[in-house]
């Protein structure tokens, strides 16, 4: 051991020596987070987000709303990694590369399925957590703010599932997104135009993939996240609700000893 | 009440600013202020506007599109179809593709005036329903789409279904002993009247031809 790390020779009158090694990692520990805490004061923050108070009769439903942020955790970092194969060539590659990730890539088609499923489950647990809200009452004052970032946030999940659906280029992938892209042009008035700009162009082309691609992964990504943040700062900011069925207690009369 | 006036005057020195300027009539500070506020809306508009356009760009710029050879005049008969197929997009392979139905124009059946100037009559295979491709189904004399049924006779007429109109054709034209195919589609209305072509499932019958307008990036070949 370095002579630096070795404890200090007893003084005299002190029983065991004093400081140990463990002493000092544990010491160590604790400076590196004070030093950290003293310019950002993030201990404050993280005791705001972490430890508020809770309603009585909180229970597995109010993890709805985790659950699906844990749903797009794990859409965001699986996507990051398909990102790496994948490649958005509408003449052939797109379907080729999304192959390769299947057949060719350690753990590929895990990852791909994780992805394709998650994606779902995703939906799935948006629905869940909307229900939880609506049939609490939780969207009702101050909370219609929170209930709006969440039908947006709803709306982009939406999106993002419209757009990944095209990705891995097959028959399905194709003739879905033509059914989408014509859904969306019978809009009156705009319509047309709207399905001119998804499509990238009058036709299906090389365009429309790409531009799928980049809203899957670069624009809509980025959007969710900046609302999922602006979601959570205004939970912790109001609390949750108690559910429904939990009356407010009766004002506690004053017993005749406590006057 | 004189008070008031003077207060309202042009001049920040009138209104007893501190460090004002004779005949000055914004403070240094609100001028600074307001440039900053400029300069950055300048400069989020300096990236902003170009990516926007950017994005906006394909709905202005027309689709380019030429003529294409699909086979022999012989090759077609009256009343049959022989299905083609062209490339609508170029350079995206297998995507660009798409299947057009063709028979030679029938003096008894393609009676409209618009007909009488194509040698060939070209339907395009994209159902006016969402856009599935539809097949011609010889024993029936039908188009039939796929996906949710939609059904069209021999002039591409709808017969049955959801489509809201019917199919789309191509121009055709001879060359010599070739016939040539324009890979623009143009859309119909239940009477055969042309319009520039629409997306599937745009009406083009009575209010929908102005609820669904052409667009500037394609137009009526």
């Amino acid at each position: 051991m370095p002579s630096a790390l070795k404890a200090p020779p007893p003084r005299p009158g002190e029983a065991n020596g004093g400081v140990t090694s463990a002493d000092r990692a544990k010491e160590a520990g604790i400076t590196v987070v004070d030093w950290v805490d003293e310019r950002t004061s993030l201990s404050g923050a993280t005791r705001w987000i972490l430890f508020r108070k809770v309603p009585k009769g909180t229970n597995w439903f109010y993890t709805l709303g985790s659950a699906t942020l844990f749903a797009f955790l794990s859409q965001a970092v699986t996507g990051v990694f398909l990102a790496m194969f994948y490649r958005p060539d509408a003449a052939g590659g797109a379907y080729e590369s999304i192959r390769n990730i299947t057949d060719n890539v350690f753990l590929g088609q895990f990852v791909r399925g994780m992805h394709l499923w998650g994606a779902s489950v995703m939906v799935v647990l948006v629905f869940l957590h909307m229900a939880r809200t609506f049939l609490w009452g939780a969207y009702k004052y101050p909370r219609e703010l929170n209930w709006v970032i969440g039908v947006v946030l709803l709306i982009l999940t939406l999106v993002m599932a419209l757009t990944g659906y095209l990705l891995p280029f097959d028959q399905r992938a194709y003739w879905a997104t033509v059914v989408a892209n014509n859904i969306t042009a019978t809009g009156p008035l705009i319509g047309p135009y709207l399905g001119d700009f998804l499509r990238g162009g009058p036709e299906f082309g090389a365009t429309t993939l790409s531009r799928f691609y980049s809203i899957h992964m670069l624009l809509v990504p980025g959007l969710i996240a900046a609302l999922i943040g602006a979601h959570l700062y205004l939970v912790t900011k109001l609390g949750t609700t108690a559910p429904p069925w939990l009356k407010p207690d009766e004002p506690s009369t004053l017993s005749e000893a406590e006057v | 009440m004189a008070d008031k006036h003077k207060h309202k005057s042009k001049y920040t020195a009138d209104r007893g600013i501190p460090g004002a300027f004779e005949g000055e009539t914004v403070t240094r500070r609100r001028f600074m202020t307001g440039s900053a506020n400029v300069a950055g809306i300048v400069a989020a508009g300096a990236f902003t506007l170009p990516a926007l356009a950017f994005a906006l760009g394909p709905i202005f710029k027309e689709e380019p599109h030429r003529w294409e050879t699909i086979g022999l005049v012989g090759d077609f008969p009256e009343n049959n179809y022989v299905s083609v197929v062209v490339t609508i997009t170029t350079g995206v392979g297998e995507v660009g593709k798409t299947t057009a139905y063709v028979r030679r124009r029938n003096p008894a059946i393609d009676t409209d005036r618009y007909d009488l100037k194509t040698p060939y009559i070209a339907i395009s295979s994209r159902c006016a329903h969402v856009g599935c491709p539809v097949r011609w189904v010889d024993a029936a004399e039908r188009f039939v789409c796929p996906c949710h049924g939609g059904v069209y006779d021999l002039l591409g007429r709808r017969v049955s279904g959801p489509p809201q109109r019917p199919l789309d054709r191509f121009p055709t034209r001879v060359r010599g002993e070739y016939v040539h195919l324009y890979t623009g589609r143009f859309s119909v209305n239940s009477q055969l009247r042309r319009f520039s072509p629409r997306d599937p499932g745009e009406p083009l019958d009575g209010i929908g031809q102005y609820l669904y307008p052409s667009r500037p990036s394609v137009r009526k070949p």
